[in-house]
Order: C-alpha cells, then structure tokens, then sequence
C-alpha cells in the first residue's frame, strides 16, 4: 500500500529522538549513592533499625508510606504494627524525619540519583527548616 | 479505509495544517496551564467552573443530538437519512472528544485522572459521567466505522453492529442525563437546583447537534459531489425548529417559576443573567442576544418558504446553534455560581490562554471530524458513481 | 466555659476507639481513661423524649462558637492566625486566589436565607466565623469522584489531599463555600511572606481543594483544635452525640443558630447568640 519501509524508518528515528536522553546517558553511570544515617536521634539509637529491616526499606518503602498514609488518613488509625509487633507512631514529617532529619543526604540522595521526584515533597516540608 | 484521510486537495491539506497550527498555540497555553496551575483563568474561589466545563456541557448536548438521526432511521426505517446517519455520528465523535479534553484541562491534577479508575465512587455522578461519555465514545466509534465500511463494500451493515446501533438510542440521553444531573443535584445553586435540567438539556441538545449537522452537510455539498435528499435536510431542520421550541419553553418555565413564585434565590440568578444584579451584568447582553438569536431561528425554521432556502436554512440552524452555545456554553454554568452562597457576586471573565486552550480544543474537534467527514465523503462519492 | 480537658480527651479518645477502630492516640496521652463503660456511650440513657434512645453514632464532634464573644475583635484575630499558622495557610492578595479555613464575615452573609431587614443592630454588626460545617450528610463527599472528601465515623469530614484529583466539584455542591482551591502554588506566598511554618503539619500543593479539618492532626494526637487552644471562652468543641458533653450543655442552655438548615445537611457548627 504505502512505503512501508519509509514508514518504520521515520518511526524509528522518532524514538530515537524522543529517548535520546535516556540512552545518552547510559554508561556515564554516576557512583553509587550512600544515603547517610549519621544523624543524632539515630545515634542514639541501641540498635540502628527503622521501623522494618533495611532491605526491605529500601526496596518497598513506597508502597508502605503509601499503605500507612491511607491508614492515618482515611481510617484514621495512625499507629503502625511493624513485623515485629512494636508500635510506630505513623507520621511523614513527625515520625520518618525525626530520625532522618537529613532529608539532604538521606531522601534526596536516592531519589536524585534514580532520577525520581516523589510528590511528598509537594507538600510535606522538612520539620528541620522552618522556612520553605 | 483510514489511509483516505491522507489524500486530498491543497485545501484540505490547508485546512488541517491551519487546525494543527492552532492546536500547537493552544497547547503551549495549555503547557503553561499545567506549569502555573488553573490562576492563570478567570477562574476564582467563587466562580470555581468557568469556560471549560461550560462547553464540555455544551458538546455533550452537541455529541447526544445524533440519535435525532439514529431514532428515525433504525427505529422508523425513514431511509432518507441511511446515507447521513454516519455524518451524525461522527459528529458525536468529535464532540465527545472536546468532552474529554475539556475535563482534562479542566482538572487541577490531571496526572491523577485515573484515581476515578482506580477508586470507582458509585455515589458521585461524575463516576457515571465517564462511563457514560467513554461509552458512547466507543459505540459511536464501532457503528460509525462498520455501517461506513460496510457501504464501501456494498454489503448490509454487519449483525453483530445492531445492538450497538439500539443501544446507543438510551445511551445518548443517558449522556445528557448524568451532565444535568452533575448540576441538578447539588444543594444551595438555584439556578441549577431543577427538576426541568435534564428534560431543558435534552431539548437544547437535539437543537444543536443537528443544527451543526445542516451547517456540516451544506457544506460538504460545496466541496465535494456527494449529494443529500434535500428532504432529509428539511426533515432535520424541523427536528431543530422543534427541539428549540420545547427548549424556548421550559426556560420560559424557569422564569415563571421564580418570578412568580418571588422567592428571591430562584429570582436572583436569572436576573444576574438577563438584567443584572446590583449592578453586575457582564453577561446581560450575551444572554439577551442567545435569547434574541433563539427566537429569530425559531422563527425562520417555522416558516416552511424560508427553511426551503439554503441562505435562510444557513441563517435558522446557525441562529439555534449560536443560542444554545450561550446558553448552555456560558450562562448555566457561571449563572449557577451568581449570587455566591454568600448572597454576594463575584463576576468571571475568561483569560486570553483559557480562551486559547478552549480554541484549540474546538480545533482538535474539527480535525477529528475533518478526517472522519473525509473518510464518509470518500465512500459516499463512491457509491454515487457505482 | 470550653470543654474540659478530660471531657476533651475522652471525646477524642471515643472518636479513635469507638468510631475509628483499632488503636487511637488516645492511648498514647491517657491510658485507660476511656474505659468500656464510656464507649457503650451514653445514648441508652436517652435525653428524655419518652426515654427513646438516640440513634446514631457515639461521637459526632462539633463545634458551638460564643458569636457575642467576639465584639472583642481581638478574639477573632487571634482564632485566625492560630489556625493560619498551624495549617500553613498562604495568604493571597487576590480575593479569587484566597484560601480561608475560617474566617469573619457578618449575619446578612452567614445567614442569606434568613435575612432580617428589623434584626437588633447588635447582632447585625457581630463578626460571625465561618468554617467548613462538617455536614452529617456533606453534599461536598456526595459528589467527590474519588473520594478524597469523606466523613469519617466521628462525623469529621476529612480531604485527602493525596487523592484529589482537582475537578471542584466538592466546590459546586458544598452550599456554604466553605471550599477553597489552590489555583497556584501555595508555596508562592509563603515564601514571600518568610514566614515560619509549622513543621508539624505540611502545606499543599497546586491543583487541590482544602478546607477546615477540625485539626483532626491535633485530635489524633490528644490535643485540642487550634482555634479552642486559641480562645477556648469562644470556640466550644465536643460530641454531639453525648448528652452530656459540654457543647450539648450549652446548646441546651443558650440559643442557637445553623446555617442553611433548609437544605438538610445537617451543619455541626452552632452559632449562640
Ligand atoms: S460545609 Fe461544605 S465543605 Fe463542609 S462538610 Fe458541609 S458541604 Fe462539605
Ligand atoms: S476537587 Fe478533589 S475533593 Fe473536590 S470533588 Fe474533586 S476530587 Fe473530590
């Protein structure tokens, strides 16, 4: 019927074009991030755990901030039962940042790096800053 | 069939690269919408609905008009309209497009449109509004398509296709329905708190979409051979004529209600619209000149010597179109927030972007029924040559 | 005259425990005070009626605002910067931008329907405050496609700022604008502003439609609203359910007034007068 060829040509320069920042920056990988856990409220701690253990933090910490902030907000339950059955206190900004009150080099660090930007940010400010 | 739509003379080719090129300005209004948030319209704290979900009411009515031809043709077998219905409901198509694109622009937090998906409301009629809309979008799609390609090939339109073609009777005015049920059930809005909405919308709606359809078929006429039974085109002008009547008239219930009734909420804003209200009456004159417009089509479309005449026909139907667009497309929807529930008036004028991004939503809906209109165009010219 | 602060706190806790389930703050701040007797509730004792019991749920919070208080502007004033600064609220210049949790404005407004050319210039000239009502039957949850406005079991009517998607139609149906929007950032004027936020609580975001919570935040965490913190003489908070709240005693005791009662959707905000 048509030019196919010429079609799938033009198809694929198009999305080469359109991805192009995507595959330009493959293999200029930046170094791997090492989001930091010095804080005070942190040193304190006898033993450094969040509220599940870390691998799990790291891979699932989305969709549990996504369940426990339904269950704070619209069930209108805000203590969390952790794995271990010790209660948690569910707040973004009173509970997660006090002890990371490095949103810099902890949140921010990851989220830059996997070029993420998670609306949180939209509206919960760092309680650290009282300034925007 | 779609590859159709690829050729044409240089005006056509014109005309879509015009369509496209307002498409672009309007996007980039519509870029910098998304970038500054809605402020950037006339929309205010107490106006929270302006031009965009005005004329998203205004084409739903416009896309639920095509079962005035859908009713007589496979309901009563009046086969004047077989070769027009799919005009009809391409016009359906498009509009219900614009519908769609006016919502999004409208909605303050578009990447979460599909929250209504993913958390289904039943007791919202906003719910039922998009599977309403998104409903008779796909039938128009599967009937319009197969009755054309089943013209293009000679054949009787396929079986399958008829229970699509009944179903999307009770759909269209389920369409109409729900909309007018968004603003019929709200508490504390006068205008819109009426038993007559739905009946007031559904009359509106089978005046303005066949009125554009005359509009469209006379046109297709000048640019191309396909020819139509001039009776089918007078059976559709007095299905407008008639329709605008019964509209005419149960606005003239609105009034009666309220002014003779004198309770002052029901009076206040009709009077905003029509007289001014303290002083406020940005939307006087376009209100009189709808109500004006209205009865001069009306009129013209009564008269049997005068509708028979394509100038006058022109003059009737674009006369309804241009009444209704008013009426429904703007004075519902900001006569509904005048008074606010403080008993005190905030005025609304549209911005130059909003008014671009409406354009360019009006553009993308005349390039949907360009190419669709080609398509139809193609095949009618075919079947008059064989 | 403001509730007490144990009434208060079993209030809350009866709003964790009996209409929210599981565990609430409450256990936190005062453990054991509610105890089962409490939150069987105090409906089978009835309120008189021929000894009918009341129906309905065992918390339906409200609130009673001492309009004569507020000849004293000052109060007013002061109600409002509190709930400003614990909930981030911009200032805007533009009153089509504006974003008002509570506010002043006078009788001819707060009541339209009622309108009384004769009414005593006292009441006339008094600065009413106006806030979300927190409807029992709230249009405004009626017609949210997504429910990110709904009423919690504690008669609360909540926005999930998470959730809304921005269509305004809460807006359209709520009969008391009592609704605003972020038309813009709201970050905008509170960086011009410089002013200090309170860490607690977050700001919103462009695209979504706020309102008056009735601190359900505080609550959750045993404290009172910021406007009863604020002028607790003014702002009478407590359940409506229990016969023998605070807020119930004055409402038997002084006259009241509600705002649109035509439209049956049952306001929880009492204004005595
Ligand atoms: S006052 Fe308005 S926003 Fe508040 S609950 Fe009632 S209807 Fe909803
Ligand atoms: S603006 Fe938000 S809260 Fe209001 S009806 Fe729409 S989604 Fe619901």
């Amino acid at each position: 019927m048509y030019d196919t060829g010429k079609v799938i040509t033009g198809l694929v320069i198009f999305v080469g074009i359109f991805t192009f920042a995507f595959w330009y920056t493959t293999g200029t990988a930046a170094p791997r991030p090492e989001p930091k856990l010095d804080t005070p409220e942190i040193q304190k701690m006898a033993k450094k755990q969040c509220i599940e253990d870390t691998q799990f933090m790291i891979t699932t910490h989305m969709q549990l901030l996504n369940k426990l902030r339904d269950q704070a907000l619209r069930d209108g339950n805000r203590w969390y039962v952790n794995s271990k059955g010790e209660k948690v206190w569910i707040s973004l900004q009173n509970t997660c940042l006090k002890c990371h009150s490095n949103k810099k080099d902890f949140c921010d660090k990851c989220h830059n790096y996997a070029g993420v930007d998670p609306y949180c940010w939209d509206c919960h400010i760092d309680p650290n800053r009282s300034e925007l | 069939m779609i590859e159709r739509a690829l050729k044409g003379s240089p005006k056509y080719w014109g005309w879509v690269f015009f369509l496209l090129a307002v498409i672009s300005v309007g996007f980039m209004c519509y870029l910098y919408q998304l970038k500054n948030g809605l402020g950037i319209t006339g929309m205010s704290r107490d106006i929270s609905w302006g031009v965009y979900i005005a004329q998203f009411t205004y084409f739903v009515g416009v896309a639920a008009g095509a079962v005035m031809l859908v009713i007589p043709k496979y309901l009563h077998h009046y086969q004047k309209y077989a070769k027009i219905v799919v005009f009809g409901e391409f016009i359906a198509i498009a509009a219900v497009t614009m519908c769609l694109l006016f919502i999004i622009v409208d909605i303050g937090q578009p990447m979460r449109m599909l929250n209504v998906l993913l958390h289904p409301t039943p007791h919202s009629m906003l719910f039922y509004d998009m599977i309403v809309l998104n409903g008779y979008l796909a039938i128009n799609i599967i009937v319009g398509y197969n009755t054309l390609l089943a013209d293009k090939k000679g054949l009787p339109c396929p079986g399958w296709v008829k229970p699509f073609i009944y179903l999307s009777i009770p759909w269209a005015i389920s369409i109409h329905t729900v909309t007018a049920f968004l603003y019929a059930g709200v508490p504390g809005r006068h205008l819109w708190l009426t038993a007559v909405m739905a009946p007031r919308f559904l009359a509106s709606a089978f005046a303005a979409g066949p009125s554009l359809l005359i509009m469209l078929l006379l046109f297709v006429q000048k640019v191309s051979k396909f020819r139509v039974d001039p009776e089918a085109i007078q059976s559709v002008a007095k299905t407008v004529c008639y329709a605008m009547i019964v509209n005419v008239f149960l606005m003239f219930m609105e009034f009666f209600t309220a002014y003779y009734s004198h309770i002052p909420g029901h009076i206040a804003p009709l009077e905003y619209l029509f007289f001014g209200l303290h002083g406020h009456d940005s939307l006087v004159g376009f209100m009189r000149f709808s109500m004006l417009a209205g009865f001069v089509g009306i009129g013209i479309l009564l008269v049997p010597a005068l509708r028979r005449q394509n100038g006058w026909l022109i003059a009737g139907v674009a006369s309804v179109f241009i009444a209704t667009l008013i009426d429904k497309g703007v004075g519902l929807v900001i006569g509904g927030f005048i008074p606010n529930p403080f008993e005190t008036i905030t005025e609304y004028s549209a911005t130059m972007p909003e008014i671009m991004i409406a354009i360019s939503i009006w553009a993308v809906g005349a390039l949907v029924l360009t190419i669709l209109y080609k398509l139809a165009l193609s095949v009618r010219e075919e079947q008059q040559i064989a | 005259m403001s509730m007490d602060r144990r009434e208060f706190l079993k209030a809350a806790g009866l709003s964790a425990v009996a209409g929210l389930g599981a565990k609430g703050a409450f256990d936190l701040f005062m453990p054991g005070d509610v105890d089962a007797s409490e939150h069987e509730g105090h409906s089978e004792h009835g309120e008189g009626h021929g000894g009918v019991a009341e129906a309905g749920p065992k918390v339906r919070l409200a609130m009673a605002i001492d309009v004569l208080q507020l000849k004293d502007h000052s109060k007013v004033d002061k109600i409002r910067a509190a709930c400003d600064n614990a909930h981030n609220i911009p200032h805007w210049d533009s009153k089509d931008d504006e974003i008002k949790w509570i506010w002043e404005d006078e009788y001819e407004h707060v009541f339209p329907d009622t309108h009384n050319e004769y009414l005593a210039d006292e009441v006339r000239e008094l600065p009413f405050l106006l806030m979300c009502n927190h409807c029992d039957d709230p249009p405004c949850a009626r017609v949210c496609p997504v429910e990110a406005t709904f009423k919690r079991p504690d008669g609360i009517v909540a926005q999930d700022y998470h959730r809304c998607i921005g269509c305004r139609f809460c807006m359209a149906a709520c009969p008391y604008g009592s609704r605003s929007f972020n038309w813009f950032d709201p970050r905008i004027p509170l960086k011009a502003e410089g002013r200090k936020l309170n860490p607690r609580f977050p700001t919103r975001m462009r695209g979504v439609v706020e309102k008056c919570n009735f601190c359900v935040e505080r609550l959750a965490e045993g404290k009172k609203p910021a406007c009863v913190e604020a002028c607790p003489d003014v702002m009478i908070f407590g359940n409506l359910a229990d016969p023998n709240s605070n807020i119930r005693k004055v409402l038997r005791e002084r006259v009241s007034l509600r705002r649109k009662l035509e439209l049956g959707t049952k306001p929880s905000v009492f204004y005595l007068v």
